[in-house]
């Protein structure tokens, strides 16, 4: 081996053919040709941060979506079908969908009114200073944790296979998102995942068409799963493919939570939480034209989440059907990722949870396709990247460096700061990559990440647009005792894991099972703190609400379009189709 | 006016799925007639010839209705 190709480790999934390396540097080409030719929109801080605001419903609605479809998202929960089954798939129905629409038909109108350029400014109109402040340093905090996390799943795919040494990865993919970010802002952001959206689904979409072909359809998949489950003695392997019947009791399901951790620490906090406060996402939806588009981008974004499922849930249930031993033939046994990746794992050829994607993507591609799947991969590492840093850029320069340090900074020193700020952003999430690899696993590393900031952010949120009553000092405790609570709590399991019992319920509850209780109680804590001061503490006056609170803001009608034009039309079609896939997967 | 500039997203889009809907199809047509030592599952199906083929065709008509100068978002 030479020493120009030093980075590549023997011990690879696949090997690439030439026009696979095609396709992948084609991608990265196309990705920086973006970025070079949006380079001369971004002169202004609308332009660089809020990409114009003239983004249609389809641009604003997929970007929304694709920022969240990080290659964590792709690998990890493919890993978590594999490890929880079908259970997974909650995640993408009533921990997305529900969360979609209230974004669209209630508080989209209230962040698009107020042109608010991020969440944590919404805040500050509405609650004061304080609250933006805490808002804004934990946002900050948690997206470049959640860069460097992406960033290290996406390294760890390409070591597994394709051999390539974890700290190459992570260098070229993240300088090219730098690149392309700084040069054009958010529009270049959002470009960029309209793109990578494409190539997912390009990428990803043959695996489950040819596993099923192979499995002999779902019922066949079924009763693969049902009968390697009994050989191994699983217990209870019926619930690997049943969405809620298994739900009634802790230990009758593998991930070790009931209907009540599910339905509200999952479908209310942390879900309405993520898509409706975390600026990540909603940034992409305020980018929006005008309200009907900004109002119809989640419901879309909601369409094609209903969908994911399909090159997510499905690649990890085949993996639990059909994956065995080249060597012996027996079934192959997926193992946690520490144990997989440490050296003993790696020389008796264990093979991680989170491999399971890339697994079946080499079960099934071959030349070409392999470079596409794996160029998906890619994608979905660098727009859940380009979203975070994106994001992180916006939330500093306006509410952070423009609201702390420096109050008159002109428009160009913001774009200024911005540019350099991507930059910043890139180069903490490298760090932060670098201390991630100590986790133990990815995926509940970021739930409970999520249930520290987001559940008691949605809260606040939430209040602040529907009670005109809540006042700044009620706004302002109630989201630091909500993000107090749910850190102690996490603190309180890691010093004495018996209490799991009564934080969770059950002493059966796994990590995410935990993380979806701890969103509940500090969700719950939030909203209480929030009324109790807010009743003894003055409110603002009406004055000052307007445009910003329900009952006083004027939202415009849509009586003058057709009902195929309306955004509550599809919002009920969308609705629809979930409930009817809860039923035929119960 | 269009979210970007002169040349919409979308044309982008075509391009990216045409080119490599081309790449993926002629490594197809290679292997029909240079069949690997170690096929992939499957293999009889050939999905690089006909998932190559319909992305090439999405792409070229993404490309055809998108191209720059005709408007379209």
């Amino acid at each position: 081996m030479t020493a120009a190709f030093a980075f590549l480790d023997a011990h690879r999934l696949v090997h690439l053919s030439t026009v696979d390396l095609v396709i992948i540097v084609f991608y990265f080409v196309l990705v920086l040709a973006i970025g070079f030719y949006l380079k001369g929109r971004a002169n202004t801080g609308e332009d660089f941060f809020m990409a114009g605001r003239e983004m249609t419903a389809w641009v604003a609605g997929l970007a929304f979506l694709s920022a969240n479809l990080g290659s964590l998202e792709l690998m990890g929960w493919a890993g978590n079908a594999y490890k929880y089954g079908i259970l997974a798939a909650h995640w993408y129905w009533i921990g997305a969908i529900p969360a979609m629409l209230l974004l669209a038909l209630v508080m989209m109108p209230f962040y698009h009114i107020c042109k608010t350029h991020s969440v944590p400014g919404y805040l500050k109109l509405r609650f004061g200073e304080s609250s933006r402040t805490l808002a804004s340093v934990s946002f900050a905090f948690m997206t470049v944790l959640m860069s460097g996390i992406n960033m290290y799943a996406m390294a760890v795919v390409m070591r597994v296979v394709l051999g390539w040494d974890i700290h190459v990865s992570i260098w070229i993919s993240s300088v090219t998102v730098a690149i392309y970010v700084a040069l054009g802002g958010l529009r270049s952001a959002i470009f960029n995942e309209v793109l990578q959206f494409v190539l997912i689904w390009a990428g990803a979409l043959l695996i489950p068409i040819l596993g099923l072909v192979e499995a002999g359809g779902w019922s066949g998949l079924k009763a693969r799963i049902l009968q390697n489950l009994t050989e191994q003695h699983v217990a209870n392997p019926a619930a690997y493919t049943h969405l809620w019947s298994t739900l009634g009791d802790f230990s009758k399901n593998p991930m070790g939570i009931n209907w009540i951790g599910i339905v509200f620490g999952l479908g209310v906090f942390i879900s309405m939480g993520y898509w409706t406060t975390d600026f990540l996402v909603v940034q992409r939806v305020l980018a929006a034209k005008d309200l009907r588009s900004a109002k119809l981008a989640p419901i879309i974004g909601a369409a094609f989440k209903m969908m994911v499922p399909f090159i997510v849930i499905l690649p990890g249930l085949l993996g639990l059907a059909l994956l065995r031993d080249p060597h012996t033939g027996s079934l192959l046994r997926l193992v946690p990722g520490d144990l997989a990746w440490s050296e003993a794992g790696r020389a008796q050829g264990l093979h991680g949870f989170d491999e399971v994607l890339p697994l079946m993507l080499a079960r099934y591609c071959g030349p070409g396709l392999l470079g596409l799947g794996i160029t998906a991969l890619i994608a979905g590492f660098m727009s859940g990247m380009a979203g975070n840093v994106s994001a992180f850029a916006t939330v500093w320069t306006y509410d952070i460096y423009g609201a702390l340090i420096n109050k008159q900074a002109s428009d160009g020193l913001k774009v200024k700061m911005g540019r350099w700020c991507t930059l910043l952003g890139v180069a903490i999430s490298i760090g932060t990559a670098y201390l991630v690899m100590q986790s133990q696993s990815i995926m509940d590393y970021v739930q409970a990440l999520f249930s520290f900031f987001i559940a008691p952010l949605f809260a606040t949120v939430l209040l602040g647009m529907l009670w005109k009553r809540a006042t700044p000092a009620g706004g302002f405790w109630g989201l630091l005792a909500g993000t107090g609570s749910s850190v102690g709590m996490w603190a309180w399991v890691k010093v004495n894991p018996d209490v799991v019992k009564y934080l969770a319920l059950s002493p059966h509850a796994q990590e995410q099972a935990q993380n979806m209780f701890r969103a509940l109680w500090c969700g719950l804590i939030c909203a209480g703190v929030t009324v109790m001061v807010s009743l003894v503490t003055k409110p603002k006056p009406d004055a000052e609400l307007t445009g910003l609170v329900y009952g006083l803001t004027a939202i415009p009608h849509e009586e003058h379009v057709s009902i195929f034009h309306r955004p509550v039309f599809w919002a009920v079609v969308v609705g629809v189709v979930f409930v009817a896939l809860n039923i035929i997967f119960w | 006016m269009k979210p970007g500039g002169a040349i919409s997203i979308w044309f982008f889009i075509g391009i990216s799925l045409l080119v490599n809907g081309l790449l993926i199809f002629g490594a197809g047509i290679y292997e029909l007639f240079h069949p690997p030592l170690v096929p992939v599952v499957l293999f009889h199906l050939h999905a690089s010839v006909w998932w190559g083929g319909i992305l090439a065709l999405l792409g070229a008509g993404y490309c055809y209705y998108f191209a720059p100068g005709k408007g379209r978002v």
